[in-house]
């Protein structure tokens, strides 16, 4: 590998972990549909669990399974548990949104963002 | 025992939650819940004194493994000042809540909502103690977790819970997510999580550029869980149409662990002398907050709806706990954790005021507190103390921290500051003088419904008055701690008080 | 679903399997790759194929709702109450070493018992997640978007508001 490309081809991981954060925090942002907010909430989390699990790589190394003999080299486990946790906390938040996502169609008729906007403008009208 | 407090601490409230889900009368999963949050406030209170006695920082290592390896709990005298501030109102909370959720709340949901209840105490009083980063982001997501449940838990008097629980949750995640990104970031560069090994680590890497992005990244996640303006636009329908107990319990306690924990990772891992920190960090924080201050103040004074005008409140006094922060000094820091813990106390009471006439008149706005003072005298007036503690009047707990806020930013020469903090803490008086006005100037208007109040009503409001006006006229010790808990991160010899 | 027979029958065949697989990752993790997160998802997993061939009422006969609280609380319970032991051994939260003779199977027992409640729980949770809203899917009928145009270009429509008033 020339020395040039070293910068772009020895991270790709980075910049393919940045690319999905993007993708997915843009799809929070832009998109008015519940659903679909949840799942850009979860590409987004997904390119976290991809930064941690692409650090824990060893060169060379093997799974971190014992294997008796010295000389070997293993991947580092840590990053693995922390996502292990951060997946099962990604799950239970689309299942959270989900929930209020169906609550919200039951009750609204409706899980568009600007739908709901407009109906909660015409309640709060005459209230005040 | 004794060496058991600090887990006792988190576990108590942590365990007490799935038997709560398992009972199935009302009353027995309140008592459970009750007496949970009382020993969970008593154990706070004994770790408060006996880290204030000894001076020294409690380290309980879970599973007996060491500190960089395993997870340790850590009490020093931060963290065991905020404590007693959570498992205290989540205690007075719990007090009220009887009759708030008895009034709000389906019969078959209150053992399901007792144990989210549980859990959102276990989650802020684990961040507070934890001394690892990664275990702060999992507390941090069991009490976020439960709390969107616990909003959501409005919908059944008012729909418009629902929404205001999805916008919490997607800007609660980003912002756990941020976080996470920050840490990630963090344990490349030094191969730890453990805060102070941390702490100890980073300065060999301090001039990288991924140091400087972790702190970004941790920083701007924590600002969106605090609420800092312009970052708080998941608070105010969160807390509008929340059970009103629930309203209580986040508006005193969920923001403020966020700002501890803002304060333990900026100040106790990156370190006031971080390159970048004091000029970059604290005078974005130092801006933000002020702007939030008077943004919060001036929409709390054309909002109707109390619940609405208090969470603005509420936006103005976390911009005051962050200009405490942006100061970038040890005063700036105790009046930090001297609003934290006051502002915990006035909220709580005013909300918990508020959501009693909130279940009995369905909402709270300034139509139904038209001539009320009368109707509900005892109520009113903690509603009246609540909001002079807002404003900062003297012999309320109120001013002792705005006096040390305005201190601080006097130490540092920052006068135009600490004119617009005075300005903005004094514009507060409109909107209370309003809720005056209609209240006891005001007749109370033909076929408005009746409002009642008895001792069990307000009496978990008067406590919180009680405290707030004790530490007021009594202030000494607690200004002691606060200062005590702001030389953990800044020591005494840097901007002495 | 249920009349497809090759469904039907590959079905049969694979979910014992499948609980089988889900024991093993289980039992197997302090040894292998696998433990309670898994092993939790893989349990369920059967669970949730059943319900999907046999429909969900039979699903939920085979599992009934109460299940669901009891197992999600008896997993949390038994982590807690497994680091609540080692205390009561006058060790700190969660020491396994005290939990047997030697350290080595206290440790053992400790991991062991601690990835059942959490497989326990994951079980119960994914379990109660298909049902929860599969159950609420059949039952309403999801309006379509142009639908709740119209209502918002309707002048105070909304049934819940004139009750409100």
């Amino acid at each position: 590998m020339s020395a040039w490309m070293d910068p772009i081809l020895g991270q790709w991981n980075y910049y393919l972990v940045i690319a999905l954060m993007m993708i997915g925090f843009y799809a929070v942002i832009a998109r008015g549909n519940m659903v679909k907010k949840i799942v850009g909430l979860n590409i987004f989390q997904t390119s976290v669990f991809m930064l941690y699990i692409s650090m824990g790589k060893v060169a060379n190394g093997t799974a971190p399974i014992l294997t008796g003999e010295p000389s070997t080299v293993y991947s580092n486990p840590l990053p693995h548990v922390l996502i292990l946790t951060a997946i099962v906390v990604g799950v239970s938040t689309t299942a959270v949104g989900y929930a209020l996502i169906i609550r919200i169609q039951e009750s609204f008729g409706s899980i568009e963002d600007d739908d709901i906007i407009a109906m909660l403008d015409d309640e709060e009208a005459p209230a005040s | 025992m004794m060496q058991h407090l600090p887990i006792l601490q988190v576990l108590l409230p942590l365990l007490a939650a799935p038997f709560a889900a398992l009972l199935r009368g009302r009353e027995l999963a309140w008592g459970l819940t009750f007496l949970t949050t009382g020993a969970a406030f008593l154990i706070s209170i004994a770790l408060f004194l006996e880290q204030r006695a000894l001076g020294t920082t409690l380290v309980y290592e879970l599973g007996n493994w060491a500190a960089p390896i395993g997870i340790v709990y850590v009490i020093d005298a931060a963290s065991a000042l905020v404590l007693p501030v959570i498992s205290g109102i989540g205690f007075i909370a719990t007090l009220a809540a009887r009759q708030l959720v008895a009034a709000e709340i389906d019969r078959r949901d209150h053992g399901l909502f007792y144990a989210a209840w549980l859990l959102t105490i276990a989650g802020m009083l684990g961040q507070v103690t934890t001394g690892d980063a990664f275990n702060i982001f999992v507390f941090l997501e069991i009490s976020s977790l439960s709390a969107y449940a616990l909003v959501a838990m409005g919908s059944g008097r008012d729909r418009r819970a629902l929404p205001a629980a999805f916008n919490y949750l997607i800007l609660g995640t980003v912002g756990a997510t941020f976080y996470v990104i920050g840490i990630g970031l963090l344990y490349m560069l030094t191969g730890t999580l453990n805060l102070a090994d941390l702490a100890e680590r980073l300065p060999q890497v301090e001039e990288t550029r991924a140091a400087f992005t972790a702190m970004a990244f941790i920083a701007l996640g924590l600002f969106l869980k605090m609420a800092l303006f312009p970052l708080h636009f998941w608070l105010v329908p969160a807390y509008a149409h929340a059970p009103s107990a629930v309203t209580a319990l986040m508006a005193s306690t969920a923001t403020k662990v966020s700002v501890y924990v803002l304060i333990r990772l900026i100040f106790g891992v990156f370190g006031i002398e971080f390159p970048g920190l004091v000029d970059g960090v604290g005078l974005l924080v130092l801006t933000l907050g002020i702007a939030g201050a008077f943004v919060g103040t001036l929409a709390a004074i054309v909002e109707t709806d109390l619940k609405k005008l208090f969470a603005q409140s509420s936006i103005a006094q976390l911009g005051y706990m962050a200009i405490g922060i942006g100061a970038m000094s040890a005063t700036g820091l105790a009046a930090a954790f001297l609003h934290l813990f006051n502002h915990a106390l006035m909220k709580g009471a005013l909300f918990l005021a508020i959501g009693m006439i909130a279940a009995q008149a369905g909402r709270a706005t300034m139509g139904t507190l038209q001539g009320a003072g009368k109707q509900i005298p005892i109520t009113m007036t903690a509603i009246l103390f609540g909001g002079l503690a807002l404003i900062g009047v003297p012999l309320t707990a109120g001013f002792i921290s705005k006096v040390y806020l305005i201190r601080a930013l006097l130490e540092q020469d920052f006068w135009l500051l600490a004119g617009l903090t005075f300005v903005s803490s004094a514009l507060a008086l409109a909107y209370v003088w309003k809720i005056i006005e209609a209240a006891w100037l005001r007749p109370r208007p033909e076929g408005a419904p009746e409002l009642s109040e008895t001792p069990s009503q307000y009496m978990p409001a008067w406590i919180m008055v009680i405290a707030t006006l004790g530490f007021g006229i009594y202030a000494t010790p607690l200004v002691d701690a606060a200062f005590a808990a702001a030389h953990v991160f800044i020591p005494a010899t840097v901007g002495a008080p | 679903m249920q009349d497809d027979v090759v469904i039907r029958v590959v079905a049969k065949v694979m979910i014992p399997a499948v609980m089988l697989f889900a024991l093993y990752v289980q039992f197997h993790g302090d040894y292998g790759p696998g433990g309670g997160f898994q092993a939790g998802v893989i349990f369920a997993s059967a669970f949730v194929l059943n319900a999907v061939v046999f429909g969900l009422n039979k699903g939920r006969h085979v599992w009934p709702a109460h299940y669901n609280l009891m197992g999600i609380c008896g997993g949390v319970l038994i982590y807690g109450f497994t680091g609540v032991a080692g205390m009561a051994f006058g060790e700190n939260f969660l020491s396994f070493n005290v939990l047997a003779d030697d350290p080595i199977a206290g440790q053992h027992l400790g991991i062991l018992l601690v990835e059942f409640g959490v497989g326990l729980t994951v079980a119960a949770v994914m379990v109660m997640l298909f049902f929860t809203f599969a159950g609420r899917l059949s039952h309403n009928r999801l309006l379509s978007k142009s639908d709740a145009h119209e209502r918002r270009l309707a002048p105070k429509s909304s049934p819940s508001k004139e009750v409100t008033k």
